[in-house]
């Protein structure tokens, strides 16, 4: 019994939310639905610890859905990469479904509160499901099921504007994964294959024509444009400042990772490391967009008004700090990326909680509102500052260890030029974040701004958990360090 | 004493901090609580003074951060001498703060001590730490434990101030620590204080390490080498018992600290003796001496008088580590101490004169050393001891100082501390002479007295510090006696 339940938990992971949105339709009531969404988060999270656990002791699991064998049938594989890849999602899943039950019943009309959650689990089921496939087309599909909801998330923020901004990021997201279809076409139409694994076994055989270099650009490009990589980031400033809080919350520490996690799978398991940046030159040109996009992304933010925009800017930067790590092609700089992955998802969740709490006070987050709050919701401020200083890399927090072993990875083959990119870049961070700390304490409260409280005990729960995580990861970063070594030698091969 | 307590001292005053914290409804009970937690840390730190004068290097390493580097604190003379000035004097402090404070009706005092008793933690953890990463830790923690104080008063001018001050110490650390630890690691495969040295057997070329040293040295904006020295005068906006402890003591000491002990157990004496690597920063050091007192003499303002002051005494101790010479060492130690005493007596006589007259320029102090002559008494006492005449202790630090430029053959360094005490003369002694020399402005009433006995006291028994130092320097030659000839 108990055995069969270990032997399934892979397909239960992405099964469970894919049951659970269909139920929240049934029960047509915002109340419940919470209730369904976070029961099935919680479990997920369960599932991909105990996951963690199996890989990190058995070795990878390959799974067959269905009953199908690979690579005829659907394979879920995990490694130690995924796994890292698929805790972190469950376990923001599973913090903002805590925090979400206030933030929406503020937002989101209580009518179709239930579709906001049967939208927010199918989302959450794209991004397991992505995590956890070893199928190319079914990576697609699963992208695609992510994507067509968190358009209908976002374009239920507030705001009029949050309309538009989905249909812009429905227009980008289209494109990316457009093409990222015709990417894995051409790796299908010379392989005559779609399973990762197997794709891997049979492209060093056609690797020399153009169709296989013409799949990997269309790939890299496709994803890109998924995490928002510089200079195809413009959707994402919008989206996630017109969202809902708890939608800018989840997608905000999710959504990227799990795009740049795709990539990742496609250039070290699918194409080969050898392949993708030794033989062209795509180290190179990521190690370039990687800068321009921590620069130009810190630039934008230290200019904003409205905050919920700037940290979406600042995310731009730091998912150029993910890039440059694993642009980098060496054991340390893949896993510099997991470790800037699974921080800047604890950063970026925290920060985009305090904002949302201030947002359910105020119902308004531009700088000039937010003045004097310091005074009035201390605990959410405070939490604001903690997670702004580990988003600066100040030592003890989460993301002092990934500036760590990311200059770690980048001075010791001697490139010191992006050594000092991350430095000004960190520099930035603390400009942009000093600003509204400034902002925070040291203005008056604005005339005519009732005396507003604190937000509610869930919120600040949620918010403040995954701020002591982010002190946690920075005191004792041995385990994190030790799993991304372990997700490294996975997808490079032990040799390299 | 056993390793153990080295992490209970680090946590004491923090700990301690959430007691003051719950006891902010009752003043007289949270100031008796600051009091008590520092005289019992510096009767914690004192118990380990035997063990380590006999050589023992207590070492506890609490858990690893990062693999293979773990949160370590180890004992050794340099920290314990730092650790002892800060927190013995912390105590003298908090009494000087509870009248300070009150005295001129401060807010949000609650938030004040609590913030203080974190920053002494801190202070204590870089005293203690044992390796690149625990120093670099609390030295962020120490960086942003001070930043509430700076900006105490919440108005523009202390935002102002406290931009400077965090984007200086930040930028500087983020920017040049940081980096220089990790090549650190990268090129010697250990962050751990070694008394060897780190790069004895590295092969690093003479320019490699110049580089890196000045890296190290810059990246310790707490040292307020220039042209990053800014923070210092920038900090003056806090209320004075901060400048006092931490802008005279704690935080810049902390620094000065660092630098020895980078000198000392990263670098090595011999390997910078050796290689020469040191020479560029010492040069930087003897600019900032007399730079500093240069400018030091153009302000009027008090405090920033005294901050340049502090910039200029800095980098004695960073001449002392920068030499190249164990004389060097037992100076810039020595120093630690002296200028601690001096500048800390300085400060709270600029404090107690703001407290009782509201005066802050030196151009308004004419004539009021009869209102308040304990108080003038103690600056003059101070300035001595700073100038480094007989019978101040500050005679000892710069007497090691110059020999350890002798030693290493610096003779232009000699020249130097030399022009540097004529400067202190002009700067410093103009204002006990205009106190007690020139006759009172026509609109000092005549009623005007000493400030609370609150802020008397603690003064007077640091000036009293200036001068038992130079009878009897013992404990301070004992410490550091691995230096000694």
């Amino acid at each position: 019994m108990i055995e069969a339940f270990f032997a399934q938990m892979p397909a239960l992971v992405i099964v469970l939310p894919l049951l659970a949105a269909p139920l929240c339709v049934l029960l047509h009531r915002g109340g419940p639905s919470w209730f369904v969404y976070l029961l099935t988060t919680w479990a997920c999270f369960g599932l991909a610890f105990l996951l963690f656990v199996q890989v990190k002791i058995g070795g990878p699991i390959s799974y067959a859905m269905g009953g199908w064998s690979p690579p005829f049938g659907i394979e879920l594989r995990l490694d130690a990469l995924n796994t890292v890849v698929l805790l972190l999602v469950t376990g923001i899943a599973a913090i903002s479904s805590v925090y979400a039950k206030a933030s929406v019943a503020a937002e989101i009309a209580s009518e179709r509160a239930y579709l906001f959650y049967a939208a927010l689990l199918l989302c959450f089921c794209g991004l397991a499901g992505i995590t956890v496939t070893g199928d190319a087309f079914n990576l697609f599909v699963f992208l695609e099921i992510s994507s067509l909801s968190s358009y209908a998330l976002i374009a239920m923020g507030s705001k009029r504007r949050a309309l538009l901004s989905a249909f812009q990021y429905l227009i980008m997201g289209t494109i990316g994964g457009t093409f990222l279809l015709i990417g894995i076409g051409f790796l299908y139409m010379m392989t005559g294959s779609l399973n990762m694994a197997d794709i891997a076994s049979r492209l060093p055989a056609v690797a020399d024509t153009r169709t296989v270099e013409a799949g990997l650009a269309f790939i890299v490009v496709g994803t890109s444009l998924k995490f928002a990589l510089f200079p195809v980031h413009v959707w994402l400033p919008n989206a996630y400042t017109y969202a809902p809080s708890s939608v800018s919350a989840f997608i905000a520490a999710t959504a990227t990772k799990v795009a740049v996690y795709a990539l990742m799978r496609f250039l070290f398991t699918v194409f080969g490391a050898a392949y993708a940046f030794d033989r062209l030159p795509l180290g190179e040109v990521l190690l370039v967009l990687s800068v321009a996009a921590m620069l130009s992304g810190s630039m934008a933010a230290i200019f904003q008004t409205d905050v919920k925009r700037l940290l979406a800017w600042s995310s731009i930067a730091q998912i150029g700090y993910i890039v440059m790590g694993f642009a980098l092609a060496s054991s340390a700089g893949v896993s510099a990326s997991v470790v800037h992955m699974v921080n800047h998802g604890l950063i970026k969740g925290a920060l985009f909680m305090a904002v949302g709490a201030m947002f359910w006070r105020l119902r308004t987050i531009s700088l000039n509102d937010i003045a004097g709050l310091g005074r009035q919701m201390p605990i959410t401020s405070a939490a604001f500052v903690v997670a702004g200083l580990s988003l600066i890399g100040v030592p003890a927090t989460g993301g002092f260890i990934s500036k760590w072993v990311l200059l770690e990875a980048v001075i010791a083959p001697g490139h010191y030029w992006l050594a000092a990119a991350i430095l000004v870049s960190s520099l930035m961070a603390l400009i942009y974040i000093g600003r509204v700390v400034e902002v925070l304490y040291f203005r008056e409260r604005p005339e005519g701004r009732p005396d507003v409280g604190e937000a509610p005990v869930l919120m600040l729960v949620a918010t403040w958990t995954l701020v002591l995580a982010n002190i946690a990861v920075g005191l004792y970063a041995t385990p994190l360090i030790a799993a991304a070594q372990r997700a490294a030698s996975a997808v490079l091969g032990d040799g390299s | 004493m056993s390793a153990h307590w080295l992490g209970w001292l680090v946590a004491f005053p923090a700990l301690m901090s959430l007691l003051v914290a719950a006891c902010g409804r009752w003043p007289n009970l949270r100031e008796s609580i600051s009091v008590a937690t520092a005289v019992a840390l510096f009767a914690g730190i004192a118990l380990f003074v035997e063990p380590v004068t006999a050589g023992a290097r207590p070492s506890l390493t609490l858990f690893e951060v990062l693999p293979g580097v773990g949160l370590t604190f180890t004992l050794e003379p340099l920290g314990l001498l730092f650790a002892l000035v800060a927190s013995g004097l912390w105590s003298v402090t908090t009494i000087y703060a509870a009248g300070y404070m009150r005295g001129n009706e401060e807010h949000a005092q609650t938030r004040f001590f609590v913030c203080f008793a974190l920053a002494i933690s801190a202070a204590i953890g870089i005293a203690f730490s044992g390796n690149l990463l625990t120093l670099f830790i609390f030295y962020e923690m120490l960086t942003l434990s001070t930043y509430p104080l700076v900006t105490h008063h919440g108005d523009v001018e202390s935002r102002n101030g406290g931009r400077v001050y965090l984007g200086i110490l930040l930028t500087t650390s983020i920017g040049f620590f940081l980096p220089a630890i990790i090549i650190t690691y990268l090129i010697t495969g250990s962050i751990t204080f070694d008394e060897a040295g780190l790069f004895g057997e590295a092969g690093l070329s003479v320019l490699g390490a110049g580089a890196l040293y000045a890296l190290f040295l810059y990246g310790t904006g707490k040292a307020a080498l220039m042209p990053f020295h800014r923070w210092l005068p920038a900090a003056m906006v806090a209320p004075t018992p901060v400048s006092a402890l931490l802008h005279a003591v704690a935080v810049v000491k902390a620094g000065v600290f660092i630098v020895l002990k980078l000198s000392v157990y990263v670098f090595g004496v011999q390997f910078l003796a050796d290689t020469g690597a040191s020479e560029l920063m010492m040069w930087v050091a003897a600019f900032t001496v007399l730079g500093a007192s240069l400018i030091a003499m153009t302000r009027d303002n008090l405090k920033a008088r005294l901050a340049y002051s502090t910039v200029s005494q800095l980098s004695y101790i960073v001449l002392g580590a920068t030499m190249a010479s164990s004389f060097g060492i037992l100076g810039g130690g020595m120093h630690i101490a002296m200028h601690a005493f001096a500048k800390i007596t300085l400060f709270f006589c600029a404090g107690a004169i703001y407290t009782a007259t509201h005066r802050k320029y030196v151009s308004e102090l004419d004539g009021l050393g009869y209102a308040m002559p304990i108080t003038f008494t103690a600056f003059f006492i101070a300035s001595v001891s700073l100038i480094g005449i007989p019978p101040m202790g500050g005679i000892w630090s710069k007497w090691y100082l110059m020999e350890g430029a002798a030693d290493s053959g610096h003779t232009a360094i000699i020249m130097v501390l030399a022009l540097s005490s004529l400067l202190n003369i002009v700067y410093l002694l103009e204002i006990p002479t205009r106190a007690f020399f020139h006759n009172p402005r026509p609109d000092t009433p005549r009623n005007w007295h000493e400030a609370p006995w609150a802020c008397v006291i603690p003064l007077s028994i640091t000036a009293t510090g200036c001068i038992v130092w130079f009878f009897y320097p013992l404990p301070f030659l004992k410490l550091l006696a691995p230096w000694a000839p």
